[in-house]
């Protein structure tokens, strides 16, 4: 098992470096970073060229992608454009930990994420954990009740939690729990932020001002887990195992949540093994609707004005965090079905 | 009456689908003494395991309907418990052994836990005892270093040893009644005769009484004091093992024989089957269901289900024919 892991780290990277080298090529085509930053006022075509020069988009592209890379600091850059290279490179690279500069605020790109990873976090891990949680019971309960009363309501439900888009889901949640709770006089949610600025930022504040976002995040792989789940366990429950389970005299919970659920969990672990790296990457349309400071409102931010450093910081965290969750559910796989072994 | 641990009234088992309603029991009674092995023949899709999975309740309601009939178990009628109390009899009084080996464990639950479990459930045993009990089992249904076996998954035995492993989780608690469902048709040959040894052997040593399902002839003068043959959910015969070789009274029985080799009939005899194909289940019984396939049938098989008639002690048919003389009673 041990081998296997470092074999398949080993054969992460040439796929991180593979990944890196087209995103690359793509950001080239976004647009340019120079255009924007001078504000209502046109550039000077000499402050354009400086500038140019002095972020190192003037040189090829793989060059750019090479000191993107391997930094710059071990050879001499021009940067005041009389051709001749005399100055020092300052930047390390990703491969020794730099992920550069931010175009738009001059903040060291690891800042600039570090800032924001945490908040999506917390949003993320909770709705996932509403998800997973909420998607076992309401999949396992509609499973053991396969075309009753109950189990038609909630596919229905779930069909319609799972055909509307996120922004609708948001917008008329807040509609509903913050506009029409505050004119009937209920307790009403916020809607903008991570806490009341008058109140601080408390655990409180921040786990009030969570419930919409993280119910707009949730209310889609909710109902498609549900109905994933629902699925693989009914699959199961007409295992021949599970009939010598019952033949045994086992409790049904211990037939369900043992035998069946252990079974079911297979499947269910591969598609959450795929959707948690993506989590890192925030949630783009939630956090903007609920001005919540976290990395996908950070990426559209930073998309706008073609902040290349930041973008690929990024994009290359949520790679990364891919590669590495491939591993981890290969490794809860083997843990969960002894019939899987990997070789070497 | 006294003797019977098991006897089953009139049960009806159907099962309600989209095509309609499959009649695959059809009223049928029979009962079992203490200690006593009976076999259940009968073609393949005859309600042979839908009976049994009845009994036990074991069968997905709906689209499995048990329509009427009792099932006592000393005296108390199994449809009338709780599905708690029905639970608490499950593999402590009443064992059932599956076909499929293969299939019948659960794959990602080792052996050791998926025997210690009836145990713990039924006694109720510690941990430590547990684990004894099962070495002890697995050694008596004869796996080889049980202490090591203990830990391994239901992949790493070979389908002998699953089979075995099966029987020792039936019989963990020692069941007074084992239902062996077609236990060595997955099984080769050699495999075969060593299960049902096995099973012999601890029926003896337990003093069990059991149900042998088969569909193999060859099987049951082996195993059983009694015999039901079954057809399309009806006992059509059902008679003391010795004289169902000697004197089957139902004209399925001697297909059924017939089609059995033999060491005394001649090499280039050919073996004989029966023609055509059990009933459509689908289709409400009117008449014998064997009728069709039967050599000696009369209008009469045709419009009315016989009753079981005695032919001598304990031993029934349900033929309008004598089918010795091939003239109707």
């Amino acid at each position: 098992m041990g081998r296997y892991i470092i074999k398949r780290l080993l054969q992460g990277i040439p796929l991180l470096f593979f990944i890196s080298l087209i995103l690359f090529l793509l950001m080239l085509n976004v647009g340019d970073p120079v255009a924007t930053m001078g504000g209502r006022r046109v550039t000077r075509r000499a402050d354009y060229e400086r500038l140019r020069r002095q972020l190192g988009l003037d040189q090829p592209v793989y060059l750019q992608y090479a000191y993107w890379l391997l930094g710059n600091d071990w050879t001499k850059i021009d940067l005041d454009g009389d051709g001749v290279a005399e100055t020092t490179g300052t930047r390390r690279g990703v491969l020794r930990g730099d992920l550069g500069i931010s175009l738009l605020n001059r903040k060291p790109v690891i800042e600039v994420i570090g800032e924001r990873l945490p908040n999506t976090l917390i949003l993320m891990v909770a709705s996932e954990l509403v998800i997973v949680i909420g998607a076992l019971l309401v999949g396992v309960f509609s499973a053991l009740r396969q075309y009753s009363i109950m189990d038609n309501l909630i596919t229905a439900i779930l069909f319609i939690g799972y055909s509307m888009p996120i922004f609708f889901v948001a917008l008329i949640s807040m509609f509903i729990f913050a506009v029409l709770f505050k004119r009937w006089g209920l307790p009403y949610l916020p809607t903008v932020g991570m806490f009341d600025p008058q109140a601080g930022k408390t655990t409180a504040q921040v786990l009030w001002h969570m419930v919409l976002p993280v119910l707009s995040i949730s209310i889609i792989s909710f109902a498609a887990y549900s109905r994933y789940i629902r699925s693989t366990m009914l699959e199961v429950m007409g295992q021949d195992y599970i009939r010598t389970a019952k033949s045994k005299g086992l409790p049904r919970s211990e037939v369900v949540f043992i035998h069946a659920l252990k079974n079911a969990s297979l499947p269910i672990v591969t598609v959450i093994g795929l959707d948690l790296p993506l989590l890192l990457g925030g949630a783009v349309v939630t956090e903007r609707i609920f001005a919540w400071p976290g990395m996908g409102r950070l990426f559209l931010d930073h998309v706008d004005r073609v902040d290349m450093p930041v973008i690929m910081g990024i994009l290359m965290l949520v790679s990364l965090a891919v590669v590495v969750f491939q591993i981890l559910t290969d490794i809860v796989y083997a843990w969960l079905d002894p019939r899987i072994r990997y070789e070497k | 009456m006294a003797n019977h641990i098991l006897e089953v009234r009139d049960l009806s088992t159907r099962f309600h689908i989209a095509e309609g309603t499959v009649y695959a029991v059809n009223g049928i009674s029979f009962h079992l003494d203490h200690g006593e092995t009976i076999a259940v023949v009968g073609e393949s899709g005859c309600g042979k395991s839908v009976t049994m999975l009845s009994i036990l309740r074991l069968l997905p309601i709906p689209p499995a309907e048990i329509v009427r009939g009792q099932a006592l178990f000393l005296g108390r009628d199994l449809f009338d418990l709780s599905e708690r109390e029905m639970e608490n009899l499950r593999g402590r009084d009443i064992a059932m052994v599956f076909q499929d080996p293969m299939t019948s464990l659960n794959p990602v639950l080792t052996i050791g836990r998926q025997i210690g479990e009836t145990l713990r459930i039924h006694m109720g045993l510690e941990k430590e005892v547990i684990r004894e009990r099962t070495i002890k089992l697995l050694e008596q249904v004869g796996i080889p270093d049980p202490i090591q076996r203990l830990n391994d998954y239901p992949h790493q035995f070979s389908g002998g040893q699953r089979q075995r492993a099966m029987i020792a989780m039936a019989l963990a608690c020692q069941p007074s009644i084992l239902i062996a469902d077609e236990p060595t048709t997955a099984l080769d040959v050699t495999i075969q005769a060593q299960i049902v040894e096995l099973v012999q052997r601890l029926r003896e040593q337990m003093n069990m009484a059991v149900i042998w399902i088969t569909h193999d002839f060859g099987v049951v003068a082996e195993i059983a004091e009694r015999v039901l043959v079954m057809y399309a959910g009806y006992i059509v015969e059902s008679a003391p093992v010795d004289k169902v070789y000697e004197n089957p009274r139902h004209p399925y029985t001697m297909a059924l024989l017939a089609a059995l080799p033999r060491v005394d009939r001649r090499r280039s005899a050919r073996l004989r089957s029966i023609p055509g194909a059990p009933p459509n289940l689908l289709v409400e019984p009117t008449g014998c269901p064997f009728a069709v396939r039967c050599e000696l049938v009369t209008e009469r098989c045709r419009v009315e289900m016989p009753p079981l008639i005695l032919h001598g002690p304990n031993h029934q048919a349900a033929c309008w024919i004598d089918v010795s003389t091939g003239i109707p009673f």
